[in-house]
């Protein structure tokens, strides 16, 4: 990595005296550079070391060798016998599937199933950047129509499952994505309405990004599953996880213009002017000059947001929607299983991390990609 | 002046009054459904309900509170809970989240490592997850009667976290208020000094006149007023503690949380910043035999704190909002006792916007505050 050689390391002692223990033997030589190379260094080694081993004895202990890994039906006599000092994964077989897939039928559930494979090739293709054309939009297009048809169903062979019996990671998926899907147009318009020379258009972005970035998401998600139904006419009303979607493209919006805006501000006047004197209208020049230019720009920061937007949809849990970890959250509820949450918490934590952390991991790339093009 | 759609000018107004018009017709149409849904539902619109009696309980308070208040002290006393978890929050999170920054760019390479894995860890993992874990880990220990006691005086079981505490009085007030104006006199004496020592490059003993001024003026005070400093150690009585400075578990589990994962953010940013400071002011500062620990808080830090700070603002917004989960574990904040105030007056509208209101406010003062203190460290050009 970059990080340690753009601070100055302390001397090299090896440097000083070639003779000194360890010169010679590279693993020994580099013990030394790195973990003792001074006092206060060989104490923070120790320290660390003596604390790592302790905390990975007491894990080994608890996640492995005192943990409970099955037990049968139903009786977790063997799980409370350990309570406190293993682990009691036997929840984990009993649960997964109420975790993963919440209330969606039992029979059926290789359909979501399918839709979040879907999903994963769909960011997959995203992530390669010879897919970033045009083209792109229609595969986002057939992909999210495919996903709508395994979810809800409704044709021959795949009866209807109504969206109150989804839940589970692809809640989750279908959040944070369609958030996206549509939070990034609506963030393309509102970041060229900010930097817009109609000071009416302006304030109103402006008013809209700031009134939504001021505020907690939890409260624009009471907003949608409270006071939604009040700015209805009488009659009219729909379904929770929809009013939640809103929200979210609502938040999605106004984060992702920020974003944006930092792109267009990077594009060079010359290119607006450029695209003025051949003529072309004001659309044309953002479409087809500027806004290529602007979101090639912001693709690391993109992917930072849309990874804090994946985090943020478990903040539905609060209203009531079925996500990854309200599932989670659920399926502990069983008297039986209730002492074991933490199980189930880290469960569900590692889904969430390795989603996170190859997105992390391919906007580190992208930037280091980046900085070697320039 | 023929008008057409080609003109820049008229199209632009054009526009202008197509967008504004249609949201203008959008906001006044979900105002009539409003009007109309809340007389079908005989809610009466306005503030009056904030003086009627809450009766709702709120457990963990720093301010006196019983279920007979109205509804306007019981927001009181949640947006006290908010700030005290934020403020506490952003300090904690500030220095955790700068030393774990300061450690990835250690030359020992375990340290650098385990700061790594540690940001990788909390970043990647929704802050929600992380909090209704460390709740559930802190109702899991003991009970009062078997709790841990790391040091004499700190209890920690599943009643939260008990510390020794000092009662403050009337007397204890006036000591520390001395405290605070001796340290703004040691401010103001610094500043001179610096200039002073700006002039004629002597090195003056400005922590000499530190100490002085800042343990002086409360020795005294406690002197005069014969004001005792004594610590009172919680003790267990029964089946809870006596005496003692108690954190609730659903204040505790929140702190936690929140200045865990806010530290992972800041250690990056503070890296960030460690590193954009130019690789020869390290060199030229080593060259003149500085020491490191110098070079970074007096040659380094003040450089990178100019990249910093921006960032760090959102960090601070983010915390203060991300408060707002308390409400998943049962601490009353802000957004807890106006959630409840919502199901129990179905008061939607103004609770959700009392909501806001109190956001924006807490968010603008940071931001006004953070753009304060950056304009003050700005590199200031020739």
């Amino acid at each position: 990595m970059a990080v340690a050689t753009e601070v100055p390391q302390a001397p090299r002692p090896t440097a000083r005296s070639p003779s000194s223990w360890g010169a010679r033997q590279p693993i020994l030589r580099w013990l030394r550079t790195n973990l003792f190379s001074s006092i206060s260094s060989t104490i923070i080694t120790m320290l660390l070391l003596a604390l790592l081993i302790k905390l990975l004895i007491s894990f080994v202990q608890w996640g492995f060798l005192d943990a409970v890994w099955t037990v049968p039906g139903n009786d977790t006599g063997a799980c409370r016998a350990v309570r406190g000092v293993g682990a009691c994964w036997a929840v984990i077989p009993e649960k997964y599937r109420f975790i993963l897939f919440g209330t969606y039928p039992f029979d059926q559930q290789w359909r979501p199933a399918a839709a979040t494979l879907v999903f994963i090739c769909l960011f997959v293709l995203t992530s390669l950047r010879a897919m970033w054309r045009r083209e792109l939009v229609l595969v986002w297009a057939i992909a999210l129509a495919l996903i709508g048809l395994l979810m809800w169903g409704g044709v021959p062979g795949l009866p209807f499952v109504s969206q109150e019996r989804w839940g589970g990671l692809p809640v989750t998926l279908i959040l944070a994505t369609f958030g996206l899907a549509f939070g990034f147009p609506l963030g393309i318009i509102v970041a060229l309405g900010r930097r817009s020379k109609l000071p009416a258009i302006r304030s109103l972005c402006v008013l809209y990004v700031e009134l939504i970035r001021g505020v907690p998401l939890i409260s624009l998600l009471f907003m949608a599953s409270v006071m939604f139904p009040l700015f209805m006419p009488d009659g009219f009303n729909i379904d929770k996880l929809l009013r939640a979607q809103i929200a979210v493209v609502l938040y999605a919006g106004a984060y992702l213009a920020e974003v944006i805006r930092g792109g267009l501000q990077a594009v060079p006047r010359g290119q607006h002017e450029a695209a003025d004197s051949i003529g072309l209208s004001y659309w044309q020049k953002q479409r087809l000059i500027v806004l290529p230019q602007a979101i090639r720009h912001v693709i690391p920061p993109l992917v930072n947001t849309f990874i804090a937007f994946f985090k943020d949809t478990s903040l539905v849990l609060i209203i009531g929607i079925f996500d990854l970890l309200t599932t989670a959250k659920t399926a502990i509820i069983d008297p039986a299983w209730q002492a074991f949450s933490v199980e189930v918490y880290v469960f569900v934590a590692l889904i969430y991390f390795a989603f996170c952390f190859a997105m992390s991991r391919y906007s580190r790339q992208l930037e280091t990609q980046d900085k070697a093009g320039k | 002046m023929r008008l057409s759609l080609k003109d820049p000018q008229f199209s632009g107004l054009l526009w202008q009054v197509v967008v504004v018009g249609l949201a203008i017709a959008l906001i006044a149409w979900l105002w009539s459904n409003a009007l109309h849904n809340l007389s079908v539902r005989r809610i009466s619109t306005g503030f009056g309900f904030l003086g009627r009696e809450a009766g709702m309980p709120i457990a963990d308070t720093w301010l006196p509170y019983s279920p007979k208040d109205t509804y306007l002290w019981a927001f009181v006393v949640g947006i006290v809970n908010t700030l005290r978890v934020a403020t506490i929050g952003i300090v904690l999170a500030t220095v955790l989240g700068t030393m774990i920054g300061i450690a990835r760019l250690s030359s020992n390479w375990l340290l650098s490592r385990l700061s790594a894995v540690y940001v990788e860890v909390l970043r990647d993992i929704p802050l929600l997850l992380q909090l209704l874990f460390w709740y559930v880990l802190m109702q899991g220990f003991p009970p009062a009667r078997g709790a841990w006691k790391p040091i004499e005086g700190v209890f920690l079981s599943n009643r939260g976290l008990v510390l020794p505490a000092i009662p403050i009085g009337s007397g204890q007030l006036w000591a520390l208020g001395s405290a605070v104006l001796g340290f703004a006199a040691f401010y103001m004496l610094r500043r001179r000094l610096i200039a002073l020592q700006m002039r004629d490059g002597r090195a003056r003993r400005i922590w000499l006149y530190g100490l002085m001024l800042i343990i002086g003026p409360p020795a005294l005070v406690s002197w005069w007023l014969g004001v005792s400093w004594t610590v009172t150690l919680p003790e267990l009585r029964g089946f809870n503690f006596v005496g003692g400075w108690t954190l609730a578990p659903e204040y505790f589990a929140l702190l936690i949380a929140l200045v865990t994962y806010t530290s992972a953010f800041i250690a990056e940013i503070v890296r960030s910043g460690i590193q954009s400071v130019a690789k020869g002011q390290w060199d030229a500062a080593l060259a003149l035999g500085l020491r490191r620990s110098f070079v970074l808080q007096h040659i380094v830090m003040p450089q990178a704190l100019r990249v910093i700070i921006p960032p760090m603002t959102s960090q601070y917004l983010n915390l203060t909002k991300n408060s707002s989960l308390a409400v998943a574990i049962g601490y009353q904040d802000i957004v807890s006792v106006a959630n409840t105030t919502l199901n129990q007056t179905g008061q939607a509208i103004e609770a959700i916007a009392l909501i806001m209101v109190v956001f924006l406010t807490i968010s603008l003062s940071i931001s006004m505050f953070m753009n304060w203190y950056n304009a003050r460290i700005a590199l200031t050009e020739r």
